[in-house]
């Protein structure tokens, strides 16, 4: 690292490293255990388990349990997996069987392959 | 379109309150079905399905959800609350409910099949909350432009419909217009029951709304364009093509308001609901008959409606005084009404409507219309004699005689003039001034009077500080 470098500077290399540990806050809304429920929460946990060890707080809500929720977080396809964390919020909708588009998704990538 | 009128047989019906549109579609839209409200920009699609939700509530007792994609529902409260509708306070009694379902496309991605389920669930808890009879989604093809998969989409869409009519709930679905189709997104594909389109178009700076029943299955329904407006009661159809030629007539004869002239009508004036017409050029005294047939009106104790499209009210009150009309008092004891406004504020389907609206409150005895030739500002010929034949049917109807006054061109033959609405015309009255030994004189004469043995000479007359004066017949 060179020895001069202004505190913005510093401050945004930080912020850049941090950004590859950053905390996932994730939630998986599906409806009822239909069989692409199971495709899609099995699909998004083996890729948190892959991709964000240890760094990911997931929560799996099944509308039909807690439909109010749906209100505040405007969902209208299913499955929809919200990224709350880190910003910008993402929806993806889908039954999560392609990779690379949730690797993208998540902001994992930087472009979709 | 009287009340009294039989409905004919058919599917049930579930009646929205808006005015005139109930009439037109024998009694509301198709009960526990969809109905698609299409039309471009502004046509008024989201007011119309606003007031089938808001009066359903209020006046029918019927809870309905309104779901709008476009804007939240801070919003929309306040793009009513200007009509006297509280939603958050019907929202309270539970009487409505309002859920704005936001897609933001650059937010959403897709990753594999997908279905619209959390949309049903949303729909279920809002109606299921209200017990609700009636729903608007205004409008869905936010859906189509949020969410990527048509094919899904589209597929969901069938099945959002016939979920909707399972639950027995009477939807209105709003749809912008496409380039030469109904709808953008062919929304009309799924909803077949009942299309209303909306239409708002402009023509020489004039703006004219008009709505029509492109299919009504089912059911009969009026075919026309029909005449609509928006104004601070909210939408209102006009339910012209009913009329006919069907209304009573009455025996009964009234006063012209000048007695020589009485005279030249069989000594007993004009028949009670009749039309009559009062041509002239510029300043032959067209204004003061009519000022002294409303005169007459109010002295009887009867109220009549003066729609002034040439002077203010003021103006009429001022000048008509000079010729011993006191119109004043008749205005402060309530008997006389004006309504004055520039032709040009409106297109001649608002003029219509606006007549309409007065007359069914005012309830006047007879009209006055001063003059009608001043709507050649804002209709052809052929649009003014259409707009011409509704009102006089109407007034006919009501039993309420109208005067009509008409500005001819000079030098054109006048008999001519006039010829389109002349035919609408019970009695044709004209007056002209003639150069004669270095005097400008007014002439009167009865071109025609249906059903009466009317006068065919040619009198003299004078405006004096007294009131209309005929010289005697030479």
């Amino acid at each position: 690292m060179p020895v001069r470098m202004n505190r913005q500077t510093k401050e945004l290399i930080a912020a850049a490293r941090e950004m590859q540990h950053a905390r996932y806050v994730l939630r998986l809304y599906v409806a009822g255990m239909t069989p692409r429920s199971a495709e899609a929460i099995r699909r998004v946990t083996d890729f948190c388990e892959k991709h964000l060890t240890e760094q990911y707080e997931l929560e799996i809500i099944d509308i039909y349990q807690k439909p109010a929720l749906m209100r505040g977080e405007q969902i209208v396809a299913v499955p929809t997996l919200v990224k709350h964390l880190p910003e910008p919020l993402r929806r993806l909708i889908g039954d999560m069987q392609d990779e690379d588009k949730l690797l993208f998704g998540m902001d994992l990538v930087t472009r979709p392959k | 379109m009287s009340t009294s009128e039989t409905i004919p047989a058919g599917i049930p019906k579930c009646p929205t309150g808006i005015r005139g549109l109930d009439e037109i579609t024998y009694g509301g839209l198709p009960r526990g079905r969809p109905t698609l409200i299409c039309g471009g920009a502004g046509a008024g699609k989201t007011l119309l399905a606003m007031e089938f939700i808001v009066r359903g509530a209020r006046d029918f007792g019927e809870p309905g959800v309104f779901v709008a994609f476009e804007e939240n529902t801070d919003e929309l409260a306040a793009n009513v609350s200007s009509l006297g509708f509280d939603l958050p306070a019907m929202v309270e009694q539970q009487k409505l409910a309002l859920d704005y379902v936001r897609i933001e496309r650059s937010e959403i991605q897709e990753a594999g099949d997908y279905d619209l389920e959390g949309l049903f669930v949303r729909l279920a808890v809002a109606i299921d909350g209200i017990g609700a009879k009636r729903i608007v989604l205004d409008s869905l093809e936010a859906l189509f432009a949020g969410l990527p998969n048509e094919a899904i989409l589209r597929a969901e869409l069938r099945r959002l419909f016939s979920w909707l009519k399972q639950r027995g709930l009477t939807a209105i679905i709003t749809a912008e217009q496409g380039q030469g189709t109904l709808t953008r997104y062919g929304m009309e594909e799924y909803i077949s029951d009942c299309v209303i389109f909306l239409d708002h178009r402009v023509a020489d700076q004039i703006a004219t709304r008009r709505l029509r029943i492109v299919k009504y299955r089912g059911s009969v329904h009026g075919t026309n364009e029909y005449p609509t407006m928006i104004d601070e009661t909210g939408l209102s159809v006009l339910p012209i093509s009913s009329l006919g030629l069907d209304y009573g007539v009455s025996n009964e004869r009234i006063a012209t308001g000048v007695a020589a002239l009485d005279a030249m009508f069989g000594g007993q004036g004009y028949y009670r609901g009749s039309s009559i017409l009062i041509s002239g050029t510029a300043g032959t005294g067209k204004s003061s008959f009519a000022a002294a047939f409303a005169d007459a009106a109010c002295q009887r104790g009867e109220r009549c409606l003066y729609l002034a499209y040439e002077e203010s009210a003021a103006q009429i009150v001022r000048n008509m005084g000079s010729i011993g009309f006191d119109l004043q008092r008749w205005v402060d004891e309530g008997r006389l009404r004006f309504h004055a406004v520039r032709s040009t504020l409106f297109g001649l389907e608002q003029h219509l409507v606006t007549i309409h609206k007065l007359a069914a409150e005012f309830r006047p005895d007879c009209v006055v219309m001063d003059p009608v030739t001043n709507l050649n500002a804002v209709g052809g010929d052929a649009e003014i004699t259409a707009m011409l034949t509704r009102v006089i049917d109407y007034l006919k109807q009501s039993g309420i005689t109208a005067m009509f006054t008409s500005l001819t061109s000079a030098g054109l033959v006048i008999e001519q003039t006039d010829v389109g609405i002349s035919s609408l015309m019970d009695t044709w009255q004209l007056l002209r001034q003639d150069d004669m030994a270095g005097e400008r004189k007014r002439l009167l004469y009865v071109l025609k009077s249906r059903g009466m043995a009317h006068s065919s000479e040619v009198r003299q007359f004078r405006l004096t500080e007294e009131g209309i004066r005929l010289e005697e017949a030479q």
